[in-house]
């Protein structure tokens, strides 16, 4: 009798409607105080201290924010902030322009030409870049080189000089992310309706007239979706630089503010360091993203 | 008159698009395919190519890829851990958003707002910044040098939570109680119901995760301290030097590593493109 009462208690748990979503959203919650909660929490801390081992540390106050004025971090923090702005200066317009091309019923084959344009999102980084530092070789032979020789330039030393490091970096951001951001922006169009552009028909409205008056304004919410996405992957890059330079270079080329974390924190061991360039980088990304959405209006109440 | 006019600006705003759009493909897949030649090429001839672009069959050969599999390199065993940890996290990240997602759904219960909240809240945050911390605690729960230690901190990934619980908001109520009438308990519901119709769900979430983990660098490069343990892009970028060396296994091995993916996609294009648009857009 008393076994009977115990399993109907047993199997009720499973049948409890109260229980259950609790179960479910578990696993979320775990991980949210395990593995982003404690992390966060861990990081300030270190920031504020020197960690001499495990388990081993002392109090340093503001010392670790003081050293970061020194010119790696500025290094690291101008390569970081061109790379985000020359990516997001050809990762937005670019992608709409195509987008907008992409949906025009008179482009034929026009879902073959969206398949090819989405392909060099499937390529990881690394692989990619295997492809890049073939083309922009330093060498004379090199296909990029070889290119400008045909054209009576001098040849390049991509990977040895800061601003043509910059150029091949963000030449791989744009060609493996062009068709992902592509792949927003026809969804927003494909998400207009149709009668907007069939009552701009009627009033006699130019292509150009349908393209500003209707269509720009319209992909406005997914711009700053795109937007504030590239803002986060333009100043946590990482791998781009890596794949051309996976050690220490002079000069700091190729060093980001990610990369700089990684070789305070993981190759110096200085983790103190490493967790305070990492509270900048977070704040200097939200400072940015919120004046962003500030001005584009996303906080207004319409 | 009019009409016919009218016709052949079509067909010249149509011939016009289409040689734009033929180009733009032409310089989107040029480095793949110079990569592909590149991999069939003599390495000595490789820096002497420049603008050989095309298919010079005499000289092509496949004495890098023989190189690939001669044991010089574990390239074998980094495609092997590659192919597992994929698998692994697919499976268990699949199974973890889709129940976190569905129970924000379904349920109405106390704390699901905050829940959905913080959600979003660790979507915006770019995860980088916690390598460090997170570094410290793989050690200090043992999982450093293991694909466990790559998998746990982000099997609970945030766009695949978010993704699920659009995708179950949608799903008819009317089978949850029919199901409870039957006796079905709620983890039945979920398992044997609700899941198998979110089957499109799923279909875009595997893609989705799949691609993330198979390219996946950082996080791993953090995790995985040993050559036995790397995944392709770790191993491919320990092969990377300033002097061109690398590249006899660089170019096949690159080659092979984007293979697997471009041929899952063009068998599977609509649950590539559905998985990113229904996930990312509030707007």
């Amino acid at each position: 009798m008393a076994e009977k009462s115990i399993g109907r208690r047993f199997s009720a748990l499973f049948y409890s409607v109260k229980i259950a979503p609790y179960v479910f959203v578990l696993p979320f919650i775990i991980t949210f105080l395990v593995f982003f909660l404690y992390p966060t929490l861990n990081t300030l801390f270190m920031s504020f201290h020197r960690i001499v081992g495990v388990g081993e540390w002392e109090f340093v106050g503001l010392e670790n924010y003081r050293r970061l004025q020194n010119r790696h971090f500025f290094n690291a923090l101008r390569t970081s902030s061109w790379y985000t702005f020359f990516t997001i200066a050809f990762l937005i317009p670019l992608p709409l322009l195509i987008a907008v091309l992409l949906n025009s019923k008179l482009l034929p084959a026009r879902n073959v030409f969206r398949s090819i344009l989405f392909i060099p999102s499937l390529v990881s980084v690394i692989v990619a870049g295997v492809a890049f530092r073939l083309l922009f070789g330093n060498t004379a032979a090199g296909f990029v080189n070889s290119v400008l020789i045909q054209m009576g330039r001098e040849p390049v030393r991509w990977m040895l000089a800061e601003i043509p490091g910059m150029f091949i970096m963000v030449v791989l951001g744009t060609w493996r992310w062009a068709g992902v951001n592509m792949i927003y922006f026809l969804s927003g169009l494909q998400a207009i309706p149709r009668e907007l552009y069939e009552s701009a028909d009627i009033d006699g409205a130019s292509s150009l007239r349908k393209l500003t008056g209707i269509t720009i304004p319209l992909l406005k919410p997914i711009s700053i979706y795109v937007l504030t996405i590239s803002i986060y992957g333009g100043f946590s890059m990482f791998t781009e630089s890596f794949v051309y330079w996976n050690a220490s270079m002079p000069a700091d080329l190729g060093l980001t503010m990610v990369r700089y974390i990684y070789q305070q924190g993981l190759l110096r061991n200085d983790f103190g360091m490493g967790s305070a360039i990492g509270l900048a980088l977070l704040a200097i990304v939200f400072v940015i993203n919120i004046i962003q959405l500030t001005f584009f209006g996303l906080f207004r109440k319409e | 008159m009019l009409y016919n006019r009218q016709k052949k600006i079509e067909s010249v705003i149509k011939f016009s698009l289409f040689s734009v759009f033929l180009l733009i493909a032409v310089v989107t897949l040029f480095p793949l395919y110079y990569l592909t030649l590149a991999s069939f090429r003599p390495t000595e001839l490789l820096f002497r190519s420049g603008m050989e672009l095309g298919l010079d069959l005499e000289n092509m050969t496949l004495e890098n890829y023989q190189y690939l599999f001669s044991g010089a390199t574990r390239y074998s065993t980094w495609y092997r851990n590659s192919v597992v940890l994929t698998v692994a996290y697919t499976l268990v990240s699949l199974i973890i958003c889709a129940m976190v997602g569905y129970g924000l759904a379904v349920y109405q219960f106390r704390g699901r707002n905050m829940i959905f909240a913080l959600v979003l809240f660790v979507l915006m945050i770019p995860l980088e910044i916690l390598m460090l911390p997170l570094y410290r605690l793989i050690i200090a729960l043992g999982q450093i040098n293991t694909f466990t230690g790559v998998i746990l901190p982000y099997a609970a990934f945030p766009l695949g939570i978010f993704f699920f619980r659009q995708y179950a908001l949608t799903l008819p109520s009317d089978y949850l109680d029919a199901g409870r009438i039957d006796g079905c308990t709620e983890y039945g519901l979920f398992f044997r119901i609700m899941g198998p119709l979110m089957a499109p769900a799923f279909g875009a979430m595997t893609i989705l995760l799949a691609r993330k983990e198979w390219n996946n660098f950082v996080w791993p490069l953090v995790v995985l301290r040993t050559n036995d343990r790397y995944t392709l892009p770790i191993g491919l970028a320990s092969q990377i030097d300033p002097y061109g060396t690398g590249f006899q296994v660089l170019l096949p091995g690159a080659v092979l590593a984007i293979l697997p993916i471009v041929v899952v996609f063009i068998f599977n294009q609509k649950y590539f493109i559905s998985g990113l648009t229904v996930g990312g857009i509030k707007g």
